[in-house]
């Protein structure tokens, strides 16, 4: 299975910051809530997904890279 | 497992309920059902499982893969809560349950308990619920013969508090929220236990499966949607009330079961506020069958139907039920906050016939865009009434935006909100 991202809404406080470092895959509503269209990281993307994980205030941004 | 013969035909679980409203005693119970047999754990959950039993609480999920899920975590000890909450509020069947038949419920809570290896059993309705509590606090004290003991929590009301994770969540920490999932209560539940959660109907049903069989329970309803069911038919009906039908009755034959229509209908809602409409000629051409109703884009929920007579305005009626969801959210996720309040304000703004030009488009995108956004799925079920609410009543939304809408509110119970006041019901039109 490739790495998924996910969203906890309840610790979600509509930063942004992963819109604007992973606007591939994450967009925001019309409150600053992210989107995420669909949760697979592809390959060449990972590194921005692991940096926007990391980058989210309230780390409500998960990725899932087991198996 | 030795089997009695059951029932024929219907009632089943409603057999021997008292019309005065009081609750069977143990001893009446057990004169029209028998004792409980001692069924081993595998051979009832075989039998659940060649019953087709299928969740009530509105999942709609296979009880005994459910059983099942729990029981492959034995070595650890795990809970039952028997989730009586009934936080929908068109729905009446777990109430009048618990407060009517206590003991046909917490046979099958005692039957799951014991298929799952559980050490505690929970039965939690919420506050309000003051005759469930009284009637299933006698019940409990006369069963000292149940191995697992069981306790009574009583929790606030409000519409996500029955959620699942909500329901565990407060056992826990005495918080009435849901929690991000996974871990699923069957994961880490109550005090990190495997839990398994049940509707007080398919705890009851489960009472039956033990007792008369799978075989028996068959003798009703589909292949595919075996046994009977308890829906809750509200509305334009002349009996509102709690009915016991088989699966693959026609939902004609439901209203009739309720007194038949006080006038000519408009549409359905079937499945509560997590439901959908669907206009009344192809819903009465429709059977109580999940096939059917899929076909439609509906489920039955937790078995709730509420007929909307043409007299009354189903805009207006889904402009209150929606603005009671926004007010119902746990308050937690903002897309469900934001979404649903947005939601609300947009979908009564039409409802009156004061919409700005697309109105109606950026309402159905928010409707997609919160869908799956939330902790738990009270979201989701919001956006699936309102498209459905957009799609059923289309002709009214094209007359409310010339004119005077002169209908009468139907009563929808909404608890908590005032009724939409005739001020603000400016649309000038025609029905």
């Amino acid at each position: 299975m490739s790495p998924r991202i996910r969203v906890n809404p309840i610790m979600c406080e509509a930063h942004g910051l992963c819109a604007e470092l992973l606007p591939e895959l994450i967009r925001l509503d019309d409150w600053g809530y992210p989107i995420i269209d669909g949760p697979d990281v592809p390959h060449e993307l990972l590194a921005l997904a692991r940096r926007a994980a990391d980058a989210c205030p309230t780390l409500a941004l998960l990725l899932d890279e087991d198996d | 497992m030795s089997q009695s013969a059951g029932p024929a035909g219907l009632p089943r679980l409603l057999v021997g309920l008292d019309p005065s409203g009081a609750p069977m005693t143990l001893a009446e119970h057990q004169a029209i059902h028998g004792p409980l047999p001692r069924v081993g754990a595998s051979e009832l959950i075989e039998a659940v499982e060649q019953s087709g039993l299928r969740g009530r609480g509105g999942a709609d999920f296979p009880t005994a893969v459910k059983l099942r899920a729990i029981r492959s975590r034995l070595g650890r000890r795990s809970a039952l809560v028997v989730n009586g909450s009934e936080t929908e509020p068109a729905s009446a069947k777990d109430l009048l349950l618990l407060s009517r038949l206590p003991h046909l419920v917490l046979d099958g809570a005692r039957l799951a308990a014991e298929a799952i290896g559980a050490s505690e059993v929970f039965v939690k309705v919420s506050d309000t619920a003051v005759t469930a509590l009284r009637s299933l606090e006698s019940a409990v004290a006369v069963r000292a013969d149940d191995p697992v003991p069981v306790s009574l929590v009583s929790g606030p009301p409000g519409y996500v508090t029955g959620e699942e994770s909500a329901v565990v969540h407060y056992l826990n920490d005495g918080v009435a929220k849901p929690t991000f999932v996974p871990p699923r209560p069957y994961e880490r539940g109550y005090r990190g236990r495997p839990t398994l959660l049940q509707n007080p109907e398919t705890l009851a049903q489960i009472a039956l499966v033990a007792r008369y069989g799978a075989h028996w329970y068959r003798e009703l309803g589909t292949d595919a949607d075996p046994g009977s069911a308890l829906v809750t038919i509200s509305g334009a009906v002349a009996a509102p009330g709690v009915y016991e039908l088989a699966f693959g009755t026609p939902l004609t034959d439901l209203l009739s079961a309720a007194g038949g229509p006080i006038e000519p209908l408009r549409a359905l809602l079937v499945g509560g506020y997590f439901g959908t409409w669907v206009e009344s000629g192809s819903a009465l051409r429709l059977r109580l069958a999940r096939e059917d109703l899929r076909s439609v884009g509906c489920s039955l929920g937790s078995g709730v139907l509420i007929a909307l007579g043409e007299s009354a305005c189903g805009l207006h009626e889904s402009a209150r039920v929606i603005e009671y969801l926004a007010h119902e959210s746990a308050g937690q996720c903002g897309p469900c906050v934001y979404g649903l309040r947005a939601i609300a304000q947009s979908f009564a703004a039409l409802a009156d016939g004061v919409a700005q030009p697309r109105e109606q488009e950026r309402l159905l995108r928010w409707a997609a865009e919160i869908r799956g956004r939330g902790a738990c799925h009270h979201p989701d079920g919001a956006a699936r009434f309102v498209e459905s609410a957009l799609d059923v009543f289309a002709g009214e939304l094209a007359e409310h935006r010339g004119g005077r809408c002169m209908a009468a509110p139907a009563g929808f119970p909404v608890p908590g909100l005032a009724p939409r006041s005739a001020a603000r019901r400016r649309a000038r039109a025609v029905r």
